[in-house]
Formats: structure tokens, C-alpha cells, sequence
């Protein structure tokens, strides 16, 4: 829990600590960061230049080229490196499309969370009092409970759409921003410095802009990294129930619950974007572990 | 525990009973709080009723089932009684069995016990096992591999897991059925798939407190009086780790039942999560109101449980 820093210290001197005694672990760990970051960025610009990179139409029906398996052969001009699927669409193309649908989704229910949830915390650190106990309580009670039986509720009654799917993914994940910007703020809070600007006539808005954010910044990037893996795993999970993402939009998670029926003569259908976001949740994650242990170890275990 | 001092019994005692009921008090908060999202999107979901009447159905026939249903009430008086037909555990008729949904959700729920526990004990069985061996040869390519794969098993997304397991191990190597309920075998993928996230970070978990335990003067203090390393791991390291790990292990036993919708979906295992699902296509929002109400209560009170237990094998925790 972060309430162990202790107050003394400021987050950028642990950073320091941690730089200096472990010099070849924190290098090793800041190329890990590096590399991590490469395959979020790779992926990203794949997303952006789906239009161009996809070789074919996503959404392009063939009857003829129906459950074609992977190959290099182009028959008609046209390879289906991945084969295609069950209406004949090209595998490879549908999933380079669907990264844009896991990537807008994830980053923007990160964005909903993270304002959400950095607000609500930096609220309940800096007031304290029943502002604190009821947005704690409340993180605490969402925390509680599987939060993905309150989605399907809530997805079911008020239909799948991109906005439902992207504040319901959001709003599940405000808690960890919430927990860790509070007790970041309540330490920060109550150092000299804050206390001092006070005296000087500063603002409250003025305090969190200028030297509690700074401050909190590396906590936020770290949570919102992990925050990016879930929330990619969480879409895809809805878009395989049906929650999610509809068709005909290819999306990763609803390609592999369209594949499911002919696993056993055209595996490649799901497995190539299962596998796919399989890595990704993996790189996104290990990325957000290697970021904490390098910005903020104070972190761990949250 | 070791470092535990003799504390005065009363005092104990008071703190204790505090301590249990913050806990009872704030699971109460969450239930209701539950209840009341429930509340909030059967409302914003728009009108009911049309669901319910044939689609030629006169005004009249209309304005009675709005009444029935006590639609015409303002909402406060509205949130009054659904919050009382919470309590009664009455979440109206199911629109698909035409019986009271609490009633078809509970014959759902057998199946997803036996699931569900059945995913626990085998991943505690296979995990904790692991985990202390993983610590105990720190670095070995055994622990390597192990926490290899714990990492992808927590990072995994269910699903995809489970359609792994089903292509791999039921439709290549033909060893299990792809899918339903019926002997032992049936259970296998289902129990993998739903148990895997949680063997994963029971094994990390198990790993990392055991190193902690071994890092300790007492663990020093046992091999110094030159007692084997199977002692100084079973009587002194093992013991002094259990209580994070029992905590963490319980914890995930609520997860399991989160991880069900997806696992029974996969698996078209009849229980409440494929349930669930189910109604939801078929609309019938009586029981999945139904099924996410018992599931948040099953939750929350495993969870108290595991607090109370905790609380009474770790009295450092009661201080919180």
C-alpha cells in the first residue's frame, strides 16, 4: 500500500534511491520499458495505418474464398496470409482493424478512469473529512465485487455502443487511480511546502496544478499502463459475450467468438487475434510492472 | 506469529468487535449500494411494459400493467419498494420460465459452485505447491518456467484461454469434451480456464512471501542452530508466509465467481453466468437483475467471512 511511503521522503527521491542502488537492474528494466513501449507504439501506427496496411476490406464478403486456410499463395491475386473466415473475409485485415477498436476503447475508458478516478482521489487526499469517507467507501465497494456482472447488467439494459462500452470500462477501473492519488496527496499534503504556499495566499486549485500533480505524475502513468491492459482485455471479453463491440465492426475479442463454431476446421479464425491480444494484454502489463519498479516502487502491490 | 506480544484480553477483545463491524457495516454499504446501480439502470433501460404485453395491446389493457407494476408511483416511492422486494430477495417473475427469477437463479447455482470450487481447489493444489518451491530454488530454471507461465496465466484474458484449452487439448489431442456438464472430465477445462488467473497469482503471491519469510533474522536464526532446510521451509517459513496467502487466496475465490459468465460461456456450462447471458439476449431482466444481486451477495459475504477469519488469526490487522 502506498501509505508506507514514508512522509519524508518525496516520490522523486525513492526514484533516485532506486536508480542508484540497483544501476545495472534499472538499466536493464529501463530497456524492458523501452522495448514494451516500442510494441505499444508499433501497434498504434499499425492501428492509425490500418486503412493502408490491411491488404484487403474488412468487412468484404466471398463466398468462393470461404474458411481458406493461411498461405502465401495469392489465387487471385490476393494472399490470405491468415487465412479468412467464415463469410470468407480476409483474417489478416479484420484483426489490423481491430486493433483500432482495442486501442481507441482502452485508451479512451483510461481516460475516463483516470479523470474519474485522479479527480475523486485527489478530492478525498486534500478535503478529507465525509468528501473522503464516501468516495472511499465507495471505491471500496466497487473493488468488492466482480465488476464485469454489473457491466453485463448495465450493457445489457442500455445496448452495446461505443460511448456505453468505453464510460462502463472506464468507471471500472477509477478505484486504483482514486486509492493511490489519495494517499499520494495526503502524504504531500502535509509537507512544508504545501503549507508554506498557503501561507503565500495560493490557491487549492493552484497547489494540485502546480506541485501536486507534478508530484503524483509517475504514480498516474504507471496505473494507467495497467489500467490501458485490463481495459483492452475487458473489451475484447465484452465483444466475445456479444456486449461489446458489434458487428459487422471487426474487433478482436467478437472475431474470436465468430471463429469459435469452426475451431475444429479453421482454427486460424480466433486463434490469430486471440493470440494477438494475448500478447498485447502480456506487453501492455509486463510494461506497467517494469514502469513502477523504475518511476514509483513504492507501488508495488497495489 | 512470531514478534506478537501478550496483549490485554479486553482490549482485544473491543477491538475485535470494532473491527467486525466496520466490516459488517461497510458490506451493507455495498449491497446497497448495488442494489441501488440496479435500481438506477432498470430505470434509465426506458419502459418496461411493452416488453411484457403483445404488441397489439389496448392502452387500457397498458395503463393496467404500469399500475401493477407501480410505474405510475413517483420514483422515490418506486426505489422504496424495489429496495423492500430486495430484501424479500423478490426481483418480480421471469419473463422466459415464468417463475419467480430468484427461484430459477438459485437452480443455476449448484452448477457454478461445483465449478467454481472445484477451479479453486485446484488452483490452490497446484499453485501453492509451486510457489514454495519456486522460492525455495530462487533462480533454478524451474522457477523460472513456473513464474513464466504464472505470468502469462495473469495476464491472459479468460476467453481466449479457454478456447486454447478446447482447441489443443479436446479437439487435437481428443483427451477431454469441448463442452457441458456431466463426469469428471467434463470439469477439467472448465476448471483450468476459470482457476488459471487465479493459480497464477496465488503461485507469484506464494513465491514472494515465502523469499520475505526467508529473509528474516529467525529464519537465520533456525539454520544457524543447524536444523535441515526441509525444517527451517515447513516449521518456520511456511507457517509465517500462510496469512498473506490466505488472504489473497480468498479474495480470488470471489474473482472466480466474476470469471464465471466468461468460463460458462465458453464451456456452455448451465449456471448462473451463462445464465446470465442468456437472459440478457432473451431479455428477460428479472433474472439478470437476479443473478447479479445473489452473485454480489455471495461476494460480499465470502468476503466478510475471510476478514473475520483474518482478523482473528492476525490481530496487527484489527488496528486498521
Amino acid at each position: 500500500m502506498a501509505s508506507s511511503i514514508p512522509a519524508s521522503v518525496p516520490a522523486d527521491a525513492v526514484e533516485l534511491v532506486a536508480d542508484a542502488r540497483g544501476g545495472a537492474g534499472a538499466r536493464r528494466t529501463r530497456r524492458l520499458v523501452l522495448a514494451g513501449s516500442a510494441f505499444v507504439l508499433a501497434l498504434i501506427i499499425v492501428a492509425a495505418a490500418a486503412p493502408w496496411l490491411a491488404p484487403q476490406d474488412p468487412t468484404r464478403q466471398s463466398l468462393r474464398a470461404r474458411l481458406k486456410a493461411p498461405t502465401l499463395e495469392a489465387a487471385d491475386g490476393r494472399a490470405h496470409l491468415l487465412g479468412t473466415d467464415h463469410l470468407g473475409r480476409d483474417v489478416l485485415s479484420r484483426m489490423l482493424w481491430g486493433a483500432r477498436v482495442s486501442l481507441l476503447v482502452g485508451f479512451a475508458a483510461v481516460g475516463v478512469g483516470g479523470l474519474v478516478g485522479a479527480g475523486l482521489g485527489i478530492i478525498a487526499g486534500y478535503r478529507e473529512g465525509w468528501a473522503d469517507t464516501i468516495i472511499m467507501t465507495i471505491a471500496d465497494a466497487q473493488l468488492a465485487f466482480p465488476f464485469i456482472l454489473l457491466a453485463i447488467g448495465i450493457i445489457a439494459v442500455l445496448g452495446p455502443s461505443f460511448p456505453t462500452l468505453i464510460v462502463v470500462i472506464g468507471l471500472s477501473g477509477w478505484m486504483s487511480y482514486a486509492r493511490v492519488l489519495r494517499s499520494q496527496v495526503l502524504v504531500l499534503r502535509s509537507r512544508e511546502f504545501v503549507d508554506a504556499i498557503h501561507a503565500l495566499g495560493g490557491s487549492m486549485p493552484r497547489v494540485i496544478a502546480r506541485h501536486i500533480l507534478p508530484n503524483v505524475l509517475s504514480s498516474l502513468v504507471v496505473i494507467a499502463t495497467l489500467e490501458l491492459a485490463r481495459s483492452i482485455v475487458l473489451e475484447a471479453t465484452l465483444s466475445f459475450l456479444g456486449l461489446g463491440v458489434q458487428p459487422p465492426t471487426p474487433s478482436w475479442g467478437g472475431m474470436v467468438q465468430e471463429g469459435r463454431e469452426y475451431l475444429d476446421s479453421a482454427w486460424w479464425i480466433s486463434t490469430a487475434p486471440g493470440v494477438l491480444l494475448m500478447v498485447t494484454s502480456l506487453a501492455v502489463s509486463r510494461t506497467g510492472d517494469w514502469l513502477r519498479d523504475l518511476l514509483d516502487p513504492t507501488l508495488r502491490g497495489e | 506469529m512470531h514478534g506478537r506480544g501478550p496483549a490485554a484480553p479486553a482490549s482485544s477483545m473491543r477491538s475485535l468487535v470494532t473491527f467486525l463491524g466496520t466490516r459488517l457495516l461497510r458490506a451493507l454499504v455495498a449491497l446497497w449500494l448495488v442494489s441501488t446501480v440496479v435500481f438506477v439502470v432498470m430505470r434509465l433501460s426506458g419502459d418496461p411494459v411493452p416488453l411484457l404485453l403483445p404488441p397489439d395491446a389496448p392502452r387500457s389493457e397498458y395503463a393496467r400493467v404500469a399500475r401493477e407494476l407501480g410505474l405510475d408511483r413517483p420514483l422515490p416511492v418506486q426505489y422504496a419498494v424495489f429496495i423492500g422486494n430486495v430484501l424479500r430477495g423478490d426481483f418480480g417473475r421471469s419473463l422466459h420460465f415464468r417463475e419467480p427469477a430468484m427461484q430459477v437463479v438459485v437452480g443455476y447455482l449448484p452448477a457454478t459452485l461445483e465449478l467454481g470450487l472445484t477451479a479453486f481447489v485446484l488452483a490452490v493444489l497446484v499453485a501453492v505447491p509451486v510457489g514454495l518451491l519456486s522460492a525455495v530454488k530462487r533462480n533454478s530454471l524451474l522457477d523460472q518456467a513456473a513464474m513464466g507461465v504464472a505470468l502469462v496465466g495473469q495476464s491472459a484474458p479468460t476467453f481466449f484461454l479457454g478456447i486454447l484449452f478446447i482447441l489443443l487439448l479436446s479437439l487435437q489431442a481428443g483427451w477431454l469434451p469441448t463442452s457441458g456438464r456431466g463426469g469428471w472430465e467434463h470439469l477439467v477445462l472448465p476448471a483450468l480456464t476459470l482457476g488459471a488467473f487465479t493459480m497464477a497469482s496465488i503461485a507469484r503471491l506464494t513465491r514472494s512471501s515465502v523469499l520475505e519469510v526467508l529473509r528474516q533474522d529467525y529464519v537465520r536464526t533456525a539454520r544457524a542452530k543447524g536444523l535441515s532446510e526441509i525444517l527451517v521451509v515447513a516449521k518456520h517459513t511456511f507457517r509465517n508466509a500462510a496469512v498473506p496467502i490466505l488472504t489473497i487466496t480468498g479474495l480470488q475465490f470471489g474473482t472466480l465467481l466474476g470469471g464465471a459468465v466468461v468460463t460458462e460461456t465458453v464451456f456452455a456450462w448451465p449456471g448462473i453466468g451463462r445464465l446470465a447471458i442468456q437472459s440478457i439476449y432473451s431479455r428477460d431482466y428479472p433474472v439478470v437483475q437476479a443473478v447479479v444481486f445473489l452473485s454480489a451477495l455471495l461476494f460480499i459475504v465470502l468476503n466478510f467471512f475471510i476478514d473475520v477469519v483474518y482478523g482473528l488469526l492476525d490481530p496487527r490487522i484489527r488496528a486498521r
